[in-house]
């Protein structure tokens, strides 16, 4: 089993699923809810051991649903709180992610997913794309997401993932796949550099968490969380309310660029399936074709703005585990400025950088 | 008349009832000779009695008592329909020192929660669940709900809840009893004074067995839903004792002592 | 000797105070407040036993009772 003793801060050969639970640990996570769903079960297996050793509360919960709404109340009293699941329990946890989001409640919930639709396959998949950058619950709201490559980028987007939750009180998704998280591989267990401290975190959310309100002196009036606005107009500036968060969340969009000053063609991959193509496009620079890679580290925000820069003059060609789904928002970037191509793998297949070289090369002619 | 210089005892006079600080003063939205208010003021003792208000924390459900948040000078926090005892969950496991209680509705808590109640329950949280039985969805207009009574007629069993179509009403605090992580499971009545009175010991047992750490405390309340009833509130008081509490037993079914 | 006030702005007309009192003075008053309900009210006679308060919904009735005879 998966146990905290044995290893040394510094390096470590972990995988992806294992590098979430050490990254959560490491950031300051105190509250872990979760439910048993392949391919994520190892970040449940070592938090239920890792956790309580480094003080902090671990719940086999009774279901997805029962998990992410103990999340909203362990987010509602401002405790760094996350869940894992896969596609299908990230489903059932729409609802409640939707009631954080409106409650304004940091929390982090990481997906990694599975082939769907229905119960699908364990095989890789990028079929969630939608699901986790379009709200994917009721309502207009919108999550965070970060799509790690790497096990290094596993652990290092827990540290982000925490301080993006809680700077906008806003429900923050990882998502990645079975190749993600189930790939062995060496990891930097390293606090990123900058680092927010817990009390960071904590006076983010000093005048919104629930505590009972004796903790906050001898005036105190009582506080609620809540996203029910009956009262006419009410909802209304919820949602404006709700909406200039989201616009102000566009200025944390990352992304990685690789070859593109002086590429023809550039390939969009995000997570598993950017690896993927990077290898691709490194051999067929050797050959002499000019392809850049650009792979999106945060799905929401997109980046859009800087696809949009590199769009004149060139071709685009998005390459994804899924039947197209990123490739709407490439097409709504761009806006016609460049011919934008789609290459899908379909969910639950294995696929080598041999199995994209063709696909990238006709994109070309 | 009711102003102001009689909201308080005159000369040579002492109140032999008394509201408490811990219930808000704002009026219920609740339908008259609905019991949410009775069940609302028990609760609201409980709490001043044992001095702990200022580091309770409301769960509200969905329902009637949706905006329950409203009438406790507590903090609080909204669940989705069914789950607010997933919801305290995470709150006790984030804040270990606090109070927490659920306050939640038949349809909230034994239909679409009962998932998240039992299994509340049965992990021993140590949170204190107020289930309100009323025997219908109230805040939807009087559909069925899991404790209508075989024969009743509500919105969606128009002829009466048949029992071979529809099962029959889901004694909770039974259910309860039976899960080791329960401290404290009982049924009590708000249609009368000596019910009341009864009711009043039964909610701060509820805390009681929290507060101790000895592990869940559940009360259920049988109330009067006039409105959905389609009754007068005392015809409808009185259908509790009539109807309901051959149904749905009095009585403590489960009392931990601490060691 | 004690005394029942009926907050009537509080008061929602549900009688179930009239319905309880063992001594029958609680009445509806032909008074109705800012809600539209009819509010209650009473007459002399009151024991003090605090029951129309206890089974009322709303908090709307508080009950005195004179000094000498709380400590009679």
């Amino acid at each position: 089993m998966n146990s905290d003793s044995g290893q040394t801060p510094g390096r470590v050969l972990v995988k992806g699923n294992e590098a979430v639970a050490y990254g959560a640990v490491d950031a300051g996570l105190q509250c872990y809810f979760g439910y048993p769903i392949t391919p994520q079960n190892e970040i449940p297996e070592m938090l239920s051991t890792l956790l309580p050793e480094h003080g902090g509360s671990f719940v086999q919960a009774e279901s997805e649903v029962g998990a992410v709404n103990m999340l909203l109340g362990a987010g509602a009293c401002g405790v760094p709180a996350m869940v894992s699941s896969s596609s299908c329990g990230i489903s059932l946890m729409q609802e409640g992610i939707s009631y954080m989001a409106g409650s304004h409640i940091p929390g982090v919930i990481v997906n990694m997913s599975r082939g769907g639709p229905g119960l699908g396959d364990i095989g890789p998949s990028q079929g969630d794309y939608f699901q986790a950058v379009k709200g994917g619950g009721h309502g207009d709201h919108r999550n965070l997401v970060l799509a790690p490559a790497t096990a290094q980028e596993c652990y290092d987007f827990m540290f982000k993932a925490f301080t993006l939750a809680f700077v906008y009180r806003n429900p923050v998704m990882i998502l990645g796949d079975a190749v993600v998280a189930q790939l062995k591989e060496p990891v930097r267990r390293v606090p990123p550099a900058g680092t927010n401290t817990p009390e960071y975190l904590q006076s983010l959310v000093r005048d919104q968490r629930i505590e009972g309100y004796g903790a906050r002196g001898k005036a105190a009036a009582p506080r609620l969380l809540k996203s029910v606005y009956l009262a006419e107009g009410a909802l209304a500036g919820r949602n404006r309310l709700l909406q200039s968060k989201y616009a102000e969340m566009r200025k944390e969009v990352l992304f990685e660029r690789e070859n593109v000053d002086d590429a023809d063609l550039i390939v969009i991959a995000f997570g598993s399936m950017g690896r993927t193509a990077r290898s691709a496009i490194h051999r067929l620079r050797k050959a002499g074709r000019n392809i850049g890679l650009f792979r999106p580290l945060t799905l929401y925000p997109f980046p859009e703005a800087a696809l949009q820069k590199l769009a004149p003059g060139r071709r685009f060609l998005v390459v994804e585990q899924n039947i197209g789904q990123m490739v709407e928002d490439v097409r709504l970037a761009v806006n016609g400025v460049c011919p934008v191509y789609w290459h899908g793998v379909m969910p639950g297949l294995f696929v080598g950088a041999d199995e994209l070289v063709d696909p990238i090369l006709r994109a070309l002619e | 008349m009711a102003s102001a210089k009689h909201l308080h005892p005159q000369e040579a006079e002492t109140p032999v009832f008394d509201v408490n600080p811990v219930l808000g003063e704002r009026a219920t939205h609740y339908c008259p000779g609905c019991h949410h208010g009775i069940a609302h003021r028990l609760v609201s003792e409980a709490l001043y009695e044992l001095g702990v208000a200022d580091k309770t924390i409301l769960v509200a459900s969905v329902g009637c008592s949706a905006f329950a948040y409203d009438y406790f000078n507590v903090d609080s926090v909204e669940a989705p329909h069914g789950r607010a005892c997933a919801v305290a969950t995470g709150i006790r496991r984030a804040r270990p020192e606090a109070v927490v209680f659920t306050y939640q509705g038949d349809g909230d808590m034994a239909a679409i929660g009962i998932g998240e109640s039992l299994h509340a329950a049965n992990r021993g949280e140590k949170i204190t669940a107020v289930f309100i039985n009323n025997t219908v969805y109230g805040m939807t207009g009087g559909q069925m709900a899991p404790t209508t009574l075989i024969g009743q007629k509500t919105t969606t069993t128009l002829h009466g809840r048949n029992f071979h179509s529809e099962g029959g009403p889901i004694r909770l605090a039974e259910i309860m009893a039976q899960l080791q992580g329960v401290a404290h499971a009982s049924r009590c009545a708000l249609d009368s004074v000596k019910h009341v009175k009864e009711a009043k010991k039964a909610v701060r047992r509820a805390f009681d067995v929290q507060i101790a750490g000895l592990g869940f405390g559940f009360v259920e309340l049988l109330s009067g839903c006039p409105t959905n009833w389609r009754m007068d509130p005392v015809s409808a008081n009185r259908r509790i004792a009539t109807d309901m509490i051959p149904v749905f037993p009095l009585g403590v079914f489960k009392d931990v002592k601490g060691t | 000797m004690s005394r029942i006030q009926v907050l009537e702005e509080r008061c929602k007309g549900c009688r179930l105070c009239v319905d309880t009192c063992p001594a029958g003075v609680l009445r509806p008053s032909g008074r109705f407040n800012r809600q539209g309900y009819e509010v209650m009210e009473a007459d002399e006679g009151c024991t003090g036993c605090a029951s129309c308060a206890v089974m009322c919904p709303d908090t709307a009735i508080r009950v005195y009772r004179s000094v000498r005879g709380a400590t009679a």
